[in-house]
């Protein structure tokens, strides 16, 4: 019957976030500085990094955290894509300003929209959301002054030199990324983050816990359409040519979900760890073209199957880690500082994947 | 006056292929609550199966057919056992990504093995004779005789899920798969029986499917769409209204390719959009 005052702290941070924090600034340093010292391949290969990045962000917010599986967020890359084609060539604004436009468009857009989609649910509002993305797709591909089905030119870019242009794009890159990040991380970390993980968890119950899972449901839609529509907007600023069947591609959703699978389905670090691998598979094997894609298949598959919760999710269960901590949890003062291990039991019992209602 | 009705009849026949096809989707997704991204890449498969039955081992074509009914059974059976049972659950998301997998991986192996080239299975003339009508329109004999295959389809769907054992064990494990246990039916082998009889679906779709058009590897997606597209205009539950949600959206198609080729499948696309929009439930939903 020991009663005694135990000392205990809330905390936030762990240790291996503030390193991941230390690690994060430094990298961004690092590619600031690209375009001072690195070839014309790596600024390219970075900004498609970003590209393939902040769509797998916010295919994992809209499926991960929303509970939404889309197989049509590739309607909002494109739509991103050619909004900041038509302001840049016809509107003649600077193409760098028309990527932040044209995802509110694209948000403006998502609103009727979802009213559509969001009368399906489940494995049918996947589907629903492909045939948008199709009609996108085919509508934009019988226009004929935006080039028809075999697309169009960026010429807003025209006597502006090279080297300014990669390095203003890689920065715009940079600065995407980095806010597309740090805004999700703070979005989760709020009481409207919680909300989410409770909705996604169950619908039913988060309602009866005051959550609005409606108009949720639609601000986590529109933000994943804007997002998108970023990375649409800035790859194509890169390419400097755009398409229909490039822009609205399925194949765009497809990788993000492998992306997601492999790096770890609703965390704010599978993404990147995924982006990261599906790149350097990219880089080394895609020589091997149709095999590379089965591969890339059966591995999705595999994943799936045996280890859903993917490479970050085996992780941070396995070593407690979490850079980019969502949950608070309990740090007891009166352990030794050299018993790490209690520290970790506290934040696993604590984490924010546990299935249970919101905790203070 | 005769352009009017020619279109409607050229789509009605278009449609009963749709029709076709969403039969298989409309029973897996209506006994497992599965949703099979990889349907149209699997009628494709058997395409290029039959094709290869009947050009690299020269089996002629009324041996192949049956014999690609007896593999489709096998094959739906194994890939419902193996694979997907693991992840035929409420949550949508695992089932997805494994058939989206499964999608890319079918449409690879394909390309690898038999190229990228448009196939088509030859039937010795069959595929353009037509049947003439006044007012110069003409019935194609092939899309005649699936307009009627779909029938025997559906009706023998229907028939399955009303009268037999099979069908009520489809039914109350669609239902409820726990409780299904306790009266000795076995949900595994009920899913799998399931996906066994749409893959049968999926063998005689694609062998109309080939004998009709040139298909290539990556033809899968668009099938998918018109499947799923045609179970939703026609309502969910229902094999009926899934046979006339694929003569609708045949006949959407046939308009759109009228007005102008590039807008045929948009215009589809379009009509299914709009059902979602104003009656969501489809012209002939199920209650319950």
């Amino acid at each position: 019957m020991n009663m005694r005052e135990r000392g205990f702290e809330v905390r936030r941070a762990t240790r291996a976030s503030r390193v991941a924090v230390l690690l994060l600034l430094i990298a961004a340093v690092i590619v600031a500085s690209l375009p001072y010292w690195a070839g014309r391949d790596t600024l390219r290969d970075f900004t498609q990094i970003a590209a393939y990045l902040v769509f797998a962000l916010m295919w994992n917010l809209l499926a991960g955290y929303g509970g939404m599986v889309s197989i049509g967020q590739q309607a909002y890359f494109g739509i991103g894509g050619y909004a900041m084609l038509i302001l840049a060539n016809y509107g003649g604004l600077s193409p760098f300003i028309a990527v932040p436009i044209a995802a509110v468009i694209a948000a403006v857009i998502a609103v009727p929209v979802s009213r559509i989609a969001f009368r399906l649910e489940g494995g049918y509002f996947a589907i629903g959301t492909w045939v948008i993305g199709e009609v996108f797709r085919l509508s934009v591909a019988n226009v004929s002054w935006l080039g028809g089905g075999s697309g169009t030119s960026l010429t807003a870019f025209q006597g502006v030199p090279r080297s300014l242009r990669e390095s203003l794009t890689l920065w715009t890159a940079l600065v995407i990324v980095a806010a597309a990040i740090g805004l999700l991380y703070l979005f989760l970390r709020s009481k409207r983050g919680l909300a989410l993980t409770a909705m996604r968890d169950n619908a039913v119950a988060a309602n009866s816990q005051g959550v609005d899972v409606e108009r949720t449901r639609l601000l986590v839609y529109l933000v994943s359409a804007a997002g998108t529509a970023l990375a649409g907007g800035l790859y194509f600023v890169g390419n400097l040519r755009i398409s229909p069947d490039a822009a609205f591609s399925v194949n765009w959703t497809a990788f993000a979900i492998f992306i997601v699978m492999i790096g770890g389905l609703g965390t704010l670090e599978g993404p990147i760890i995924g982006t990261l691998i599906f790149f350097l598979l990219n880089k080394f094997l895609s020589d091997f073209g149709t095999w590379y894609l089965v591969g890339l298949g059966a591995l999705a598959i595999v994943v799936t199957m045996f280890f859903p919760q993917g490479i970050w999710g085996y992780v941070s269960r396995r070593f407690g880690w979490q850079l980019f901590p969502v949950a608070r949890h309990v740090v007891f003062l009166d352990r030794a500082p050299s018993s790490t291990r209690g520290e970790v039991i506290d934040t696993i019992q604590s984490a924010h994947s546990a299935p249970s209602a919101p905790h203070p | 006056m005769s352009s009017i009705v020619n279109i409607v009849l050229q789509g009605v026949l278009l449609g009963a292929l749709y029709a076709l096809f969403a039969m298989g989707q409309s029973l897996v997704f209506g006994v497992m609550r599965l949703t099979n991204t990889a349907h149209g890449d699997f009628i494709v498969l058997l395409v290029f199966v039959l094709f290869a039955l009947t050009n690299w081992l020269h089996v002629p074509l009324w041996a192949a057919v049956p014999l690609l009914v007896v593999i489709a059974f096998g094959a739906g059976y194994a890939v419902q056992f193996a694979v997907l049972n693991r992840v035929s659950g409420r949550d949508p998301l695992p089932s997805l990504v494994v058939t989206f997998g499964l999608s890319i991986v079918i449409q690879n192996l394909l390309q690898e093995v038999f190229s990228a080239d448009p196939r088509s299975l030859a039937t010795g003339g069959f595929e353009s004779m037509s049947f003439p009508l006044p007012g110069g329109i003409a019935l194609g004999l092939l899309p005649l005789l699936t307009l009627a295959v779909t029938i025997v389809a559906t009706l023998a769907l229907q028939w399955i899920f009303a009268r037999t054992p099979l069908g009520r064990a489809f039914r109350a494990t669609s239902d409820d798969r726990e409780i299904v246990q306790l009266m000795g039916v076995s949900p595994r082998r009920t899913f799998a029986l399931a996906m066994s009889i749409a893959f049968v679906l999926i063998a005689i779709a694609a062998t109309l499917y080939g004998m009709r058009t040139a298909v290539s590897p990556s033809d899968g997606p668009a099938l998918l769409l018109y499947a799923f597209e045609a179970v939703i205009i026609g309502g969910m539950g229902s094999f009926w209204g899934t046979f006339a949600g694929g003569l609708a959206l045949g006949i959407a198609q046939q308009i759109g390719f009228y007005l102008d080729p590039g807008w045929g499948i948009w215009l589809g696309h379009v009509l299914f959009l709009a059902v979602l929009t104003v009656r969501p439930q489809g012209f002939f939903p199920k209650t319950a």
